[in-house]
């Protein structure tokens, strides 16, 4: 399994750069597909034990959660990239750019794969940076001045944060140096056993740093600044594996240090660190969320809301909480996903992202926009959809672990941030619109993985299965150092 | 030789007190320092040629560092180390960086966000709290004198600063290499017999970051046809 998800991908690249746009298309889709195929058949092997493979691959229920998120939108996304396209197949230079945009897929999806399945810190770290360098290109793609200002933002502040980041393996290599001795792999199960004897000062420090640098890739208040122009300006299917999935496998990376931090350290000084950010980048996101134009703007104010949510998950560290914030991550991938990708549709159709453009989208659209209002309320928490279980179990878990200041504060900006959301919903799905645009669907295939989404959204919102709630357990016990 | 005209006691006391940093100790102070000051030297320049010039000097200090680790600790990979980074960021970064500003109008950096002097007495309030920071948590590496830490430390700072004030594509990404070059210090300092790994890490970084600047600047500069940040301001909010 380990060898389809780590060979399929790039495979499927190289195939991109010779192939005609058709097979491209196709090719993406398998790869997509095998992935999350063998991702689900990794499931029930890592809800019950770790699996390794030679060195330096290593899969537990945490990374597998990760997987699941990012094999699942790749699929989603590579079918959902055949409609964006459709229609521009005559323009010149498509075959071009179309094959770059393939193989760019290919490959960042590669990336992120690969990172939760490292076993050192120094590796996952390299796989980070991997995922930095292709999505700036991916970001860039377009190559209309928004897009390269956007990418270059984007890769100037993404790389002093990744300098931070590496600043953190070393510090954290030089705490493990003390016990483990000059030469080991940076593995995080060895430190994690050293734990109890890694030196404070170095471990706090790695941490905080990890937080910094991994969290301007999460898109953590205040170094979130790059995420509102790349999600905005990158092509709508990059946007939406930005959002669901890149973001998360930087929050992994900063679940790994804190899983050390926590032996080290104990509880107290991590889950502060994180209190702080997420606290800060929930409520930063809440507020902006009402003065957006930009359609996908918005939708990426919305993802650094859920992030802090995250991290707010996380820093209560109660077991509830911890298996929610799986869970929300699972849950945010599928939604945002269909968020992204019924915005691409609205902007496909109206040809703007400016809010105010938009109107009468439920009568214009049949089928995306009420996907696209389901989307909304699923981002803000509506039962009966993934994310309000998650959610409603990081409150519980923040109540049993007597944060109730902290856990009120999460649901009243919740709140904010559905209103704020659903003010810009309303404006462009239900309020009349003003064009004379026909009515009907760009392509069906924008809007099957979209339903896709919906399904996975219901799931897990209302019976998630047996084994992806062992898995969930696992893993929670896993963040708290115990299995 | 410090202190031949007082009393042998005193000497002998004085000696206990601060050891005389051996040559080696000495010596990678002095290279760190230099790394810092030519991070300094580069707020004072304004022409971006001899801002490239200036980062090419820092990258070429810190690779003599890695040569001065490997031969007094007897560490062989670093001498790879240091040819592979001096190789990268000594000739090609820089000269990749000298073709880039072929052809472009801006061949004096913009004048930053603020003004000369009040960037460098910035510079130094932040490099200071690094070095000063670092200095009290008291993380010593097992190849270098703490000291080289808390610099390394400031570079990173400075680099940030660096970045932050400067309003041109070029200047930003100096400032970002440089910041690389601070952290490629702190690796030595801390982890000079780190496993190949952490080598790997951070020119592989380099590598990343040639390829990403290399493409991104150009198609900035075909587009833009200046390499000033000041139209970069469409996106906001």
């Amino acid at each position: 399994m380990f060898i389809i998800l780590l060979a399929v991908p790039p495979a499927a690249a190289l195939a991109c750069l010779k192939a005609p746009v058709r097979a491209c298309q196709a090719v993406s889709i398998g790869a997509g597909l095998a992935s999350f195929a063998s991702v689900i058949a990794l499931v029930p092997a890592a809800a019950r034990h770790d699996l390794t493979v030679g060195r330096y691959l290593r899969a537990d229920a945490v990374s597998v959660v990760f997987l699941l998120a990012t094999s699942f939108l790749y699929a989603a996304v590579a079918a959902y990239s055949v409609g964006y396209f459709r229609g521009e197949e005559g323009s010149a230079g498509f075959a071009r750019y179309a094959r770059r945009f393939y193989a760019g897929l290919n490959v960042f999806a590669w990336s992120m794969l690969a990172a939760p399945l490292l076993s050192s810190l120094a590796l996952l770290w390299i796989a980070v940076e991997v995922t930095t360098v292709i999505s700036a290109l991916l970001v860039a793609i377009e190559d209309t001045d928004r897009a390269v200002e956007a990418a270059w933002k984007y890769v100037l502040i993404a790389s002093a944060g990744l300098g931070l980041a590496l600043l953190a393996t070393i510090f954290m290599y030089a705490a493990g140096a003390h016990v483990l001795g000059q030469s080991y792999d940076l593995g995080f199960t060895g430190l994690m056993r050293a734990g109890p004897r890694l030196p404070h000062t170095a471990v706090r420090l790695a941490f905080g740093l990890a937080v910094l640098g991994f969290g301007t890739k999460v898109g953590l208040f205040p170094v979130h600044t790059w995420l509102p122009d790349a999600h905005a300006e990158a092509p709508t299917p990059v946007s939406a594996l930005l959002s669901g999935s890149l973001l998360a496998v930087s929050f992994y990376a900063i679940l790994r240090y804190y899983q050390v931090s926590v032996t080290a350290l104990g509880p107290r000084f991590p889950q502060a660190v994180l209190l702080a950010f997420g606290i800060a980048s929930l409520l930063l996101a809440a507020l902006y969320l009402f003065g957006q134009r930009n359609l996908k703007r918005l939708l990426a104010y919305s993802s650094v809301e859920h992030m802090g949510i995250l991290a707010i998950g996380v820093s209560f560290g109660a077991p509830i909480a911890l298996a929610g914030v799986l869970l929300h991550v699972l849950a945010h991938a599928a939604a945002k996903g269909n968020a992204f990708m019924g915005a691409g549709v609205l902007v496909r159709k109206y040809h703007t992202k400016r809010i105010a453009a938009v109107g009468g989208g439920l009568d214009l659209l049949p089928w995306s926009g009420p996907l696209l209002l389901v989307a909304v309320l699923a981002l803000s928490a509506m039962p009966p959809f993934g994310i309000f279980r998650s959610e409603f179990q990081i409150v519980a878990g923040g109540f049993a672990a007597s944060r109730n200041a902290a856990a009120a504060v999460l649901i009243v900006a919740v709140t904010v941030a559905f209103l704020g959301l659903s003010l810009s919903a309303n404006r462009m799905l239900l309020a009349p619109g003003t064009g004379r645009l026909p009515r009907g669907e760009p392509s069906a295939w924008m809007v099957v993985p979209v339903l896709a989404g919906v399904a996975v959204l219901v799931l897990l919102g209302v019976h998630p299965p047996a084994d992806l709630a062992a898995l969930l357990a696992r893993g929670a016990a896993e963040l708290r150092g115990l299995a | 030789m410090a202190g031949t005209g007082l009393p042998g006691g005193g000497v002998a006391a004085l000696a206990a007190a601060h050891p005389a940093p051996s040559v080696f100790g000495g010596s990678a102070n002095v290279v760190a320092v230099l790394v810092l000051l030519l991070e300094f030297g580069m707020f004072r320049q304004a022409l971006l040629r001899d801002q490239i010039r200036l980062y090419a000097a820092q990258s070429a200090a810190i690779s003599v560092l890695a040569v001065i680790i490997a031969a007094a600790r007897d560490v062989p990979q670093l001498y790879v180390l240091a040819a592979l980074s001096a190789a990268l960021k000594v000739v090609i970064v820089p000269v990749l960086m000298r073709r880039l500003l072929r052809g472009a109008d801006g061949e004096i950096a913009g004048s930053g966000a603020l003004g000369l002097a009040s960037t460098v007495l910035l510079a130094i309030a932040v490099g200071a709290f690094g070095f000063f920071a670092v200095g009290t948590l008291g993380i010593a590496g097992v190849t270098l004198p703490r000291t080289a830490l808390g610099l390394a430390m400031a570079v990173v700072l400075v680099a940030f600063v660096l970045m932050i004030v400067r309003r041109d594509v070029v200047s930003q990404a100096i400032g970002f290499f440089s910041l690389e070059n601070g952290v490629s210090l702190a690796a030595l300092v801390i982890a000079a017999r780190m496993p190949l790994i952490l080598a790997v890490a951070f020119l592989f970084d380099l590598l990343v970051a040639v390829i990403v600047f290399g493409v991104l600047i150009r198609v900035h500069h075909g587009r833009a046809e200046s390499l000033s940040t000041a139209g970069l301001t469409r996106l906001r909010g």
